[in-house]
């Protein structure tokens, strides 16, 4: 199966050629980073950390969201994910790998990494988060490609794959609550230190992540001969329904706790995002364009029309993914920073070389889907020859 | 063929295994205790802190920061973002800001409270540290090993006073002299407040404390009845930073 991404259409060239140049370009910055240091990066001693760290949280949920598809297949035998659920494995599997990257470009000292496993250390969060994160890398790579070469050969899987997909459900929830643990048990930091943390961030990854799937299989469909089945895609949009609903629910409910206590430590963060203070406010115009996209997502997938036109849907999934995005990926780590502990306002915007190394990574994601989808792809459509 | 190339693959995957598994293995196990030899002379104590009588403290004075960051190698980087600050100045709503109130007295208002690393009792940052390289000592205080350090910065996210900076670049460019006393970093890793323990470990008293001639800052050991900082506690009410977070501060402020 291993060669089949190494021929393709002009297209598939021509894609993975842009991604390589990404990629360079990406490895490029990083170099001059691991040179110069991190002060290359907008990071500063108040907000020490950024956009690596939020692109890591986001990704995260991407991951997660695998069990989105993986838990009615397997649990409720619902056959018509039986398509996709290697697409969200395989989605999961290039979105860890993005998280590791985030995780080692942060570092300060990279090649002391393996200081990690050499003084093991349970009692750091960020311990037990490599860990979940290597598992769940791990069990997803089995599972994808071992159903996929008994799917080759014309075979049912092995038995001893199953209880590995039965672990591979809460192991999915577990790598979302660990990483949310990051932040969570943090005492200086009012905007992380609540309990309604870890179930946010599953409910956002479960709204963003099968809405990335939906936009991948739809593109599959006008891109190649791959159709994952009209029925398979309207289910994936009620998840996604649920999932921005009860998204956004969480946030008012945390909205409130923090507002009707008026507790300033907690509503410090939440003023600075929404109002700005001491008259910085950077983010501002993202949070509200975040929330209205939020909103305007919901209203448009909760419109059963709307929901079964496929153009509108696959707009609701861009709109959705924007709101959770601007959320995870910009707003959550920087916020907890701002106000700093000693209530100094300092304002973070990442820099060029911080977005280029990003966009790397980003690229060294999307190659390993498009190369792990081709060979899906491939295999699906010579079995079904 | 087939099948001694699978048995050579299990055999070698196992041993990679057995490799990594050993450090863990190690972690739960009774380590053996390193040996090392101390100084005659070195102070020893059981809960080191500090005592800082604000009232002593005079407006520009910056002798303690002088010193300390001279006898660390401690950077002067002028962009605030990138600053490396062991000992500095905050104002009273900066250095207590759930505490202030609108009527506080005048000779408060702008008065430079000194800040430093708390040298918690129940410290946030060593809880968070993914390789031990920062931790806690039998006598309190709180320390970090910089070799150790992979600069992920979960402890600066941790520690609720800003205690801790990062070297966000190569901090001996900026090093006028460099003290041969201790030693200078490299880029990306952190640091902060030693209290410094290896002026203890010669019997000598902390930098800054030597270095303040109005005598504001005292140092000593809280276990020890006659010890400079027991002596005014037992008289004088003190606060703490951020007492309600349970981190046990153990820098006390006179006011």
């Amino acid at each position: 199966m291993l060669e089949k991404p190494l021929f393709g259409s002009k297209k598939y060239y021509a894609w993975m050629t842009l991604l390589m140049v990404v990629i360079g370009v990406g490895v490029i910055s990083y170099l001059y980073q691991f040179i110069v240091g991190l002060g290359t990066t907008g990071m500063s001693r108040d907000v020490s950390w950024g956009f690596y760290i939020a692109q890591l949280t986001f990704l995260v949920g991407v991951a997660a969201s695998a069990v989105m598809v993986v838990l009615p297949y397997y649990l409720h035998n619902y056959k018509e994910f039986g398509r996709i659920t290697i697409l969200g494995e395989f989605l999961a599997v290039s979105a860890i790998l993005m998280c590791m990257l985030f995780v080692t470009v942060d570092l300060g000292k990279p090649l002391r990494l393996l200081n990690m496993f050499r003084y093991p250390t349970p009692n750091s969060i960020l311990f037990w988060d490599v860990i979940v994160l290597t598992g769940y890398l791990l069990l997803n790579i089995v599972i994808g490609w071992i159903t996929l070469s008994a799917e080759k050969q014309g075979v049912k899987p092995p038995g001893w794959i199953k209880p590995l997909i039965y672990l591979s459900i809460p192991w999915a929830v577990s790598i979302h609550t660990v990483t949310a643990f990051l932040y969570a048990g943090l005492p200086g930091r009012g905007y992380w230190l609540t309990a309604i943390l870890a179930p946010r961030f599953l409910a956002s990854a479960f709204a963003g992540g099968p809405a990335i799937l939906i936009l991948l299989s739809l593109l599959l469909k006008k891109f190649t001969k791959f159709d994952a089945g009209t029925n398979a895609i309207q289910t994936l949009a009620k998840i996604v329904t649920y999932a921005a609903i009860i998204n956004i629910f969480f946030f008012f409910l945390e909205v409130f706790t923090v507002f009707y206590s008026q507790i300033p430590e907690h509503m410090d963060h939440f003023k600075y995002l929404f109002f700005g203070l001491h008259g910085k406010g950077f983010l501002i115009p993202f949070m509200w364009f975040s929330i209205t996209l939020g909103f305007a997502a919901i209203a448009m997938l909760i419109t059963p029309s709307v929901r079964k036109n496929e153009k509108l849907l696959a707009l609701a999934c861009v709109l959705v993914f924007i709101s959770i995005w601007i959320d995870k990926g910009l707003a959550l780590i920087s916020a907890g920073f701002i106000p700093s502990p000693l209530h100094h306002v300092t304002e973070y915007v990442p820099t060029i070389p911080e977005l280029l190394i990003s966009l790397g990574i980003y690229g060294i994601g999307l190659a390993t889907l498009t190369v792990l989808y081709k060979i899906a792809l491939s295999v699906k459509e010579e079995a079904e020859a | 063929m087939e099948s001694s190339r699978r048995k050579f693959l299990k055999i070698a995957g196992l041993s990679v295994l057995g490799l990594g598994a050993k450090p863990v293995i190690e972690s739960f196990a009774q380590g053996i205790e390193p040996t090392y030899s101390t100084d005659k002379k070195a102070l020893k104590g059981k809960k080191w802190a500090m005592v800082i009588d604000v009232d002593k403290c005079k407006d520009d004075c910056e002798d303690c920061i002088a010193a300390c960051h001279r006898g660390h190698n401690v950077p002067k980087i002028d962009n605030v973002k990138h600053e490396i600050k062991w000992i500095w100045h905050e104002e009273f709503k900066n250095a207590f800001p759930a505490q202030e109130y609108d009527n506080l007295a005048e000779r408060l208002e702008h008065k430079p409270f000194m800040v430093l690393c708390n040298h918690c009792t129940n410290p946030p940052c060593v809880r968070v540290c993914p390789t031990k390289a920062t931790f806690k000592r039998e006598d309190g205080i709180v320390l970090m090993d910089f070799h150790r350090c992979i600069g992920c910065r979960f402890c600066m996210a941790a520690c609720p006073y800003g205690s801790r900076s990062f070297n966000w670049f190569d901090p001996r460019k900026y090093l006028e002299v460099t003290s041969p006393d201790f030693p200078t970093r490299s880029k990306g890793v952190v640091e902060k407040c030693n209290f410094c323990a290896e002026r203890l470990a010669i019997g000598k008293i902390p930098l800054c404390v030597e270095a303040c001639k109005e005598e504001a800052l005292v140092f000593g050991d809280l276990e020890d009845p006659n010890s400079p900082v027991k002596k005014i506690l037992k008289e004088r009410y003190a606060i703490r930073r951020k007492p309600s977070l349970g981190t046990g501060p153990n820098i006390f402020y006179v006011i």
